[in-house]
């Protein structure tokens, strides 16, 4: 470790200039790491408005509300949104607000490409978005964009959709390298890897999967872009390619995706359950060994997406036994958590619920997952609604309430309130009653055969589906209640202690509440 | 700052990671298609072989089952001659798809073959066949299209039954120069 001092020179002491341009030109990391997390929050409320639309028209059999080709640009977009620009980008919000203070550093290594690697995702997002007013609609293919659907049949407005996909993924690289490289050189003296915090550690690898696939997604939606418009035929048979080629491409990328959408989430609890536990993490190396090797195996694991497309008993059977495997370092993470609280002095407030509901319905989600990888059972689940379920509980009462949980565990720090303890748990309890109805009757409805992304279906799945609809609005409207309180709490609220938690570990801990907009200008020593 | 030279140095060399994985993006193509056609995995065969005068293996006889199939933007007709023919593992046989265009304009056609199950792939062995070159037909012209093959005597035994789809589409768009002379 070489970092000895990391004075930030060039912006002295001041506090944040004033003004909208403030944020426009900011390289602080709190101030990108706030943008991103707002601009999360305004794509998670705009993905969810979709949902509800989806949700709405699903409410009975028969078509009510929407067009049967709107309801497919609502399943693509819902997908596109939720996962590129919900989920991702709240996570690279947190790990701007947070890593810098948990490595002891004064910033991100790469302030000004942080700035613009926020600045380039309302573009991104306008873009696809914009797509929604076109004439052509817009995209309509589902998030995956198998070709040729994407291609040869694609509306026009595909081409808006590959470029946003070019630019979320150039932010992705950026805030990647950024993380990697603020994590390499600016821990502070003494915090060996091994003493790195779970969050921290759980983001050094994500960023690794980032940069390893984010160019491989770059890569497949430039070889669509040349098959629409430049007559190669990557993936058109007729022209000698392949669409099967497409969906290796796709999933080579598309498997480190969903765990870049859920390691940081494992950081978070590992942060969260310790806490009010009031106990050490159980198991921290076996923490960081489980999350590299869930890493390695996401590159080794694509074909589980495509069992039914044809693929050699061979291939299927290597990609069912690797993805079983990945259930072990997985349970290993599991049972360190449920070891944490085991003879705890455990407490419940809003972010450890958040916590514990997330143990214990990413289990679930990781079950079904476990279900889904039996090569023979999967020619009957293969997009069917269990594999609508089994994504939607590792995504939302998963990667979701991690995320939530996050927020509510570092609010204190980051505004100096604490938020509004009564309200903080109503919202818990509204969302995981909310999420369970809504995504729990899903896994009857697949395993009976209700096949995924269409607008109506048969009379026999009505009851579900319709208890389903209730629950997508009651956990819909429950995060405006989230908005509330997180808006409140900054406007006011009790003035937090700096340590926030009794029991908290951490050198963010050590800072005052709220946050100096520098920190750690002189770095502390880890022993 | 001390360690903006390693900040510098950890960007750039991650940065060549990335530009490094887009061209490994690029590189699963052709690697796709290598692997697939050692392994024969995806039911894809081998291009032209010569002729090898196998021992044929008259105590068996293998079902082969030929299909004619067209993509949905593919306007010809276009019919297998025989559904099924039976051969012993070994014997050289000539088999005929017909093809014919129907619409009102010059077309070229490629003809995709894949073959079940797949594992009989590597043993089917074609020193001719229309879907080796790009076909063209003129408006309203008719032909014959052949493909010569044997399926060699290590087929393993439990193997009875091969059939082999040849899906045609419509290739105008991506045509070969000769193949367009060809036309006129």
């Amino acid at each position: 470790m070489t970092t000895t001092t990391a004075a930030h020179d060039d912006h002295g002491h001041h506090g944040p200039a004033k003004g909208i341009m403030r944020w426009v030109l900011t390289t602080n990391h709190k101030d990108i790491g706030t943008m991103y997390l707002w601009f999360s929050f305004i794509m998670l409320l705009t993905g969810g408005v979709m949902a509800l639309i989806i949700r709405a028209e699903l409410f009975q059999p028969g078509m009510q509300l929407i067009e049967p080709e709107f309801f497919n640009q609502m399943t693509t977009m819902h997908g596109l949104i939720m996962v590129f620009g919900a989920i991702m980008p709240a996570f690279v919000g947190l790990a701007n607000w947070m890593v810098p203070m948990m490595v002891g550093a004064p910033d991100m290594a790469l302030p000004r490409m942080n700035n613009l690697s926020f600045w380039i995702l309302p573009f991104a997002f306008g873009m696809l978005l914009l797509t929604l007013f076109s004439e052509a609609g817009a995209p309509n293919f589902g998030w995956t964009f198998y070709a040729p659907l994407s291609t040869t049949y694609a509306p026009s407005s595909v081409t808006y959709f590959i470029f946003g996909v070019h630019l979320m993924g150039i932010s992705s690289i950026m805030g990647a390298i950024n993380i990697v490289a603020t994590i390499l050189n600016m821990r502070a003296p003494g915090m060996t890897y091994m003493k790195m915090p779970l969050f921290v550690w759980t983001w050094f690898i994500t960023a690794y999967l980032l940069i390893a696939v984010m160019p491989v997604l770059a890569g497949v939606v430039t070889m669509m872009l040349m098959d629409i418009h430049f007559g190669t035929s990557f993936f058109n048979a007729a022209g000698g390619g392949d669409p099967v080629l497409f969906q290796h491409l796709f999933w080579f990328f598309g498997h480190p995706e969903v765990y870049i959408m859920i390691l940081p989430a494992f950081g978070i609890v590992s942060h969260i359950i310790p806490t009010f536990s009031r106990k050490p993490l159980f198991g921290y190396s076996s923490m960081v060994y489980a999350t590299a090797s869930i890493a390695f195996l996401s590159f080794i694991v694509w074909a589980h997406h495509m069992f039914t497309v044809g693929l050699p008993l061979v291939t299927e059977l290597f990609f069912m036994y690797a993805t079983m495997v990945i259930a072990i370092p997985t349970g290993v993470k599991v049972f360190n958590w449920v070891s944490t609280m085991f003879q705890g002095s455990l407490t419940f407030e809003t972010p450890m619920l958040f916590a514990i509901a997330f143990v214990i319905l990413f289990t679930i989600g990781g079950f079904s997952g476990l279900m889904l990888a039996i090569a023979p059972a999967d020619f009957q689940y293969h997009d069917t609604y269990f594999v609508v379920a089994h994504f939607h509980y590792v995504l939302v009462p998963g990667a979701l309430f991690a995320i939530i949980a996050g927020v509510y565990f570092w609010l204190p720090k980051w505004c100096g309130n604490y938020y509004d303890e009564f309200l903080g748990k109503l919202h818990f309890w509204l969302s995981f009653i909310g999420v369970n109805i809504t995504f729990f009757p899903m896994h009857f409805i697949g395993l009976a055969g209700m096949p995924r992304r269409i607008p109506d279906y048969a009379l026999q799945f009505a009851d579900f589906n319709a208890v389903a609809s209730v629950g997508a609005f009651i956990f819909g409207f429950s995060q405006l209640l989230f908005l509330f309180i997180v808006i409140k709490t900054i406007r006011s609220g009790k003035q937090a202690t700096p340590e926030v938690w009794e029991g908290a570990e951490g050198l963010e801990w050590t800072l005052p509440s709220p946050a100096p907009y520098h920190s750690f200008s002189e770095p502390p020593q880890v022993k | 700052m001390s360690s903006k030279p390693n900040v510098a140095k950890s960007a750039i060399k991650h940065l060549f990671v990335a530009l490094a994985m887009f061209g490994f993006g690029f590189a699963l193509v052709p690697l796709y298609d290598v692997f697939c056609e050692i392994t024969g995995l995806n039911g894809k065969v081998t291009g032209t072989v010569e002729k090898v005068d196998y021992t044929v293996d008259t105590s068996r006889t293998v079902t082969v089952q030929l299909l004619a199939s067209k993509n949905a933007e593919m306007p010809w007709r276009f019919m297998a001659l025989q559904e099924q023919i039976d051969l012993h593992p070994g014997e050289w046989k000539q088999i005929g798809f017909w093809a014919s265009n129907t619409t009102d304009n010059d077309m070229v056609s490629q003809a995709v073959p894949s073959i079940t199950p797949a594992r009989a792939a590597e043993y089917v062995q074609k020193t001719e066949c229309f879907c080796f070159q790009q076909q063209p037909l003129a408006a309203g012209e008719s032909k014959q299209m052949n493909m010569v093959f044997t399926i060699s005597p290590e087929l393993p035994e439990d193997i009875q039954t091969v059939s082999m789809v040849y899906t045609l589409f419509d290739s105008t768009a991506f045509a070969d120069p000769e193949t367009v002379a060809k036309l006129n």
